[in-house]
């Protein structure tokens, strides 16, 4: 049998060569079909390394590529054991989607590069077990995703996106070099395993957990470093987009763990280290649903829901930190526990609504809610994923978003006291913005699925849309089917998930949460909490299949007939709430936050009562894209343009550059 | 009698008597207001009446607008019957605790909220724009105030917080009435009532609940009616079990429940009877200023949080 790392190696290997396949492939047929083929044995190794990866044990392995004096050091264990199966669980779906969702496609191969190469570069971030290597995929995802971004690159909009994107990755690479570099100060060595053992003061470990923490939550999207997100991942291809979103950011939240949890350990946390991401996390899941709700753009929307559920993860994942601080090693994995349950969770669904939104969009040719409706009716499966995913990013049982915030909500719940009663009170404050949050995203994809499912189409595309080919409808049931089973038998899948807390926290939770059987989930005894899923949703189809037999006598069927209008014969599409008026009230209420831009506009011919033309602009900014982004990217622009001059000069200047570099070079080390 | 069985009477019983109460409210009111009203079965005959007829539907209505009507009505009961009202230790209650219970409410509230998008009215939007948008600011004042109630008990499992309740010593406890006063803002408020939404009324611009099950009829209305109904009576149950859990029986003897069906009896009474005052006293808030309503019971948990730490820790 294979060990789950030759396994993982081999799932590299097949990325590798998936990315080659274009020099050999070139009829955009044929090349979609190899990268869609390749892709998908590349994620079915992934679940598979995963999935032994957890159950068996990894193991690590030296290879002799890179610097001289540093091999390739990789290593499969349970933490990245789990991330493998994350990527693989969606990189199938999204890999069978594409094979559609490419159909067509003429240019082709710089797509049939680059992906591969992303997920080879997500792959390899994974499986490295030293910072020289983790660096180096860490960019080789970058580079490939923004290659990505700028696939439609002749849109003066995806270029613009493409080097905000460009430049926030180098800008966390930085801080992520950064937090290496200390620990590589701490230690001596590039190698994780001997920074694991090394002991460091706790000023120089705040450092680190602080370029670590801004580094990845610039990458994961955390805000207000979040700008580039809802830019970047709506004018990238939705497959693209899936995987971005699903995958790429929970490689950052990785990346967070595997610093601040595994290298450095709990031993070093501090009490604000778990205060912070606690705030962190409350506040992104807070305003980036709150900014989500006020999108028209569908896949915008989207982008700033993985802000609001990269939050969630951050809650569970401070939450863990700060009992791991005050001596609670079991709460701590409940809480971190909750924090990779909701990634694999946000993975499952939120590839399977940029899967959606892809269908959408290929279908209509639109991206913006305000020109659809009633698709329920031309696209009835992908409507039934859709709302499949809907309802599990709404928290709403028996999926799987449900199960996920309520560990956390029990981690919250159950915290002990902890240092000061303002520290204790700060658990379940924010727990309450969880639930604030949940109950936004519900209000949001009700808009969603309203608008754009569901009333009277808003215009011809929409009314002439067409459902999607077989294999999209089956890189989206994929999903759809894992985020029901992910709802229902939580108890058989975080045992599987224990190898973690019991690498990192050393203790683990299958006992507590497997003591009642299958049916019941219960984190910590059944006192405590339990949830039953399966018994709740069978209820509910009892009750359900009762109610409907008993109040239909025989032979009564329903009459259907033309809306009553109140005596008005033309009901226009445009009467229909859309996406600006649901989120109206919301807007009103939180108008200190938004501050929305009105601009309103009306032409009319004698009185002005009687007006021909109405127009209604409403625009929202984000705030961190105005205060955070822009000033970067003007300082930016700005130093380029003082050095360009420096960079157009003769040979004997560049001659004076190569000196004062070796001068420098030879000071520093002798 | 064997608890399962007393499971069953007690989720029928929330099932047959929902309307009683709904009965109960309209008449108190009636009565308040120097009216005669209808008795207290009269909500039992609209559904009867309802029940018999025919179901017209728009002509583009999709399946989400033929199913709602009964997800939302078993989701509501599903919650129901997790909820102990006579007896405290109930097999279902471990199925859910109160978390999963406010989830399973807001799973009833998507689907009525698409129900009402479905049609493409403006009516129907309106209702569920506005609908999810309090419930969003409605919902963290729940938790919040049943956090509360949890980190006495460090249990959100409704059987072993009201034995918690049950077995300590009566004490007044800052914390809980801060709870219970936010507790039934966000009752009153999740249920429509005035000062919130008036049930009453049908085609006005204030309303919500309403808005969104403008185009039912026949069947598909009466259940979501009487999900309606169900739903205050989940309300009244939680609170009574929450605040007020004595008499409630701990073994399924006969005695035992016929005592605790009384004094259940009696608590519901009492809280519909201050609704109906509420109702009668007040007058319907401005749209807008139902959030400050809403937060407003955020806060007050939020201060009983606060005064449980400071407070009541350690004493």
């Amino acid at each position: 049998m294979m060990s789950a790392l030759n396994l993982a190696l081999s799932a590299c290997g097949l990325a590798l060569a998936a990315a080659l396949a274009p020099s050999l492939v070139h009829r955009p047929d044929m090349q979609r079909t190899t990268l869609s083929l390749l892709l998908a044995l590349t994620g079915l190794l992934a679940i598979l390394a995963g999935m032994a990866g957890l159950l068996y044990g990894g193991g690590d392995i030296v290879l002799p590529l890179g610097l001289p004096w540093l091999p390739m050091h990789l290593r499969l264990d349970a933490l990245a054991s789990f991330f493998y199966l994350v990527i693989g669980a969606l990189l199938l779906p999204v890999a069978i989607y594409s094979q559609g969702y490419l159909r067509g496609e003429s240019h082709l191969t710089p797509l049939a590069i680059f992906l591969p190469l992303f997920v080879l570069g997500m792959l390899g971030i994974l499986a490295s077990d030293d910072a020289f290597t983790f660096m180096l995929f860490w960019e080789l995802m970058s580079i490939s995703s923004f290659f990505l971004v700028t696939f439609k690159h002749q849109h003066a909009e995806n270029r613009k996106a493409g080097f905000i994107y460009i430049l926030m990755a180098h800008m966390a690479g930085l801080l992520i070099l950064g937090s290496f570099a200390v620990l590589y100060a701490a230690s001596g060595s590039f190698e994780f395993s001997a920074m694991r053992q090394a002991e460091i003061s706790p000023f120089w470990a705040s450092v680190a957990f602080l370029l670590a923490g801004f580094g990845f939550g610039t990458k994961a999207g955390v805000v207000p470093l979040h700008g580039w997100l809802p830019e970047a991942h709506p004018v990238a291809p939705s497959n693209v987009s899936a995987l971005m979103s699903g995958i790429m950011l929970k490689v950052a939240i990785f990346g967070f763990i595997r610093v601040v949890w595994d290298l450095m350990g709990p031993g070093d946390f501090q009490w604000w280290w778990g205060t912070l991401v606690l705030a962190a996390g409350s506040g992104s899941a807070v305003s980036g649903v709150l900014l989500a709700l006020q999108q028209h753009d569908l896949k915008r929307l989207l982008a700033y829901h993985s802000i609001e559920n990269i939050g969630i993860i951050l809650i569970g994942l401070g939450l863990g930190m700060l009992l791991a601080h005050f001596g609670h090693p079991m709460l701590a994995a409940l809480g971190l526990i909750a924090a990779l349950y909701h990634t694999i969770n946000h993975a499952l669904f939120k590839g399977l609504l940029f899967m959606g939104a892809g269908a959408i969009l290929h279908s209509t040719g639109s991206r913006d809610m305000e020109s659809m409706g009633g698709l329920i009716h031309r696209m009835p499966w992908t409507a039934v994923f859709f709302l499949v995913a809907c309802l599990s990013i709404s928290a709403l049982p028996p999926f799987n978003g449900f199960v996920s915030e309520w560990l956390t909500f029990q981690t919250a719940l159950l915290a002990p006291q902890l240092g000061g009663a303002l520290l204790t009170a700060i658990v379940p404050f924010s727990a309450a913005m969880l639930a604030l949050a949940g109950a936004l995203a519900a209000a949001c994809f009700v808009k969603v699925f309203g608008v754009v499912f569901l009333g009277h189409a808003r215009s011809e595309a929409a009314a002439h849309a067409h459902e999607v080919d077989n294999w999209m409808k089956l890189g989206m049931a994929i999903p759809a089917v894992l985020c029901l089973a992910l709802g229902l038998l939580p108890v058989l899948f975080i045992p599987l998930m224990d190898a973690v807390p019991q690498s990192l926290l050393q203790v683990s939770l299958a006992g507590s949460v497997h003591a009642h059987g299958w049916l019941w989930l219960t984190p910590v005894t059944a006192a405590h909490s339990s949830y039953s899923a399966p018994i709740a949703l069978a209820g509910m189809l009892v009750l359900g299949g009762l109610a409907f037999w008993l109040t239909h006598p025989k032979g009564t069927s329903i009459r259907r007939n033309v809306l009553w209008s109140c005596g008005n014969p033309h009901i226009h599409a445009r009467m229909q709430y859309n996406a600006t008026s649901f989120s109206q009230p919301l807007r009103r209420i939180f108008a200190p936050i938004y501050r929305p831009e009105v601009h309103a506009h009306s032409e009319h011919s004698r009185h002005k009562v009687l007006a021909n033309q109405v127009l209604y602009v409403v625009h929202v900014a984000d705030l961190g894209v105005k205060y955070i982004y822009q000033p970067i990217g003007r300082f930016t622009l700005f130093t380029a343009k003082l050095l360009q001059h420096e960079h157009q000069r003769g040979i004997h200047a560049y001659l004076a550059y190569t000196f004062i570099t070796i001068l420098f070079l030879l000071a520093v080390y002798i | 009698m064997s608890s399962a069985f007393v499971q069953m009477l007690q989720a029928v019983l929330l099932l047959l008597l929902a309307p009683l109460a709904t009965g109960f409210v309209a008449t108190c009111k009636a009565r308040l207001q120097n009216r005669r009203g209808a008795d207290v079965m009269q909500p039992w005959r609209n559904l009867r009446k309802l029940f018999g007829k025919e179901v017209v539907m728009a002509a583009h209505a999709s399946w989400i607008f033929r199913t709602a009507p009964y997800v939302v009505f078993t989701a509501t009961v599903m919650a129901a019957s997790v909820v102990p009202a006579l007896l405290v230790d109930t097999p279902l209650s471990l199925t859910a605790d109160v978390i999963a219970l406010v989830a399973l409410l807001a799973l009833a509230r998507f689907f009525l909220a698409l129900a009402g998008m479905d049609i493409g009215t403006a009516f129907g939007g309106m209702g569920a724009s506005r609908e999810m948008t309090f419930a969003a600011l409605a919902e963290p004042a729940m938790l919040m105030s049943i956090f509360v109630l949890s980190l006495g008990a460090h249990s959100t499992n409704l059987t072993t917080m009201i034995n918690h309740t049950l077995n300590s010593p009566f004490a007044l406890h800052p914390s809980l009435a801060f709870a219970m006063v936010a507790m039934l803002m966000i009752a009153v408020a999740e249920n429509g009532r005035i000062p919130i939404d008036n049930p009453g009324t049908h085609l006005e611009l204030t309303m919500i609940h309403e808005a969104m099950i403008l185009e039912y009829s026949g069947r598909h209305l009466a259940l979501m009616e009487w999900a309606a109904m169900v739903k205050l009576m989940l309300f009244a149950t939680l609170i009574a079990d929450l605040f007020m859990p004595w008499g409630m029986t701990t073994d399924a003897s006969l005695v035992g429940v016929a005592v605790a069906f009384a004094l259940w009896i009696a608590k519901l009474a009492g809280l519909l009877l201050a609704l109906a005052v509420i109702e009668t006293s007040l007058a319907k808030l401005r749209l807008f200023e139902v959030p400050e309503y809403l937060s407003g019971a955020f806060v007050i948990a939020f201060l009983g949080l606060l005064s449980y730490y400071m407070l009541e820790v350690g004493a």
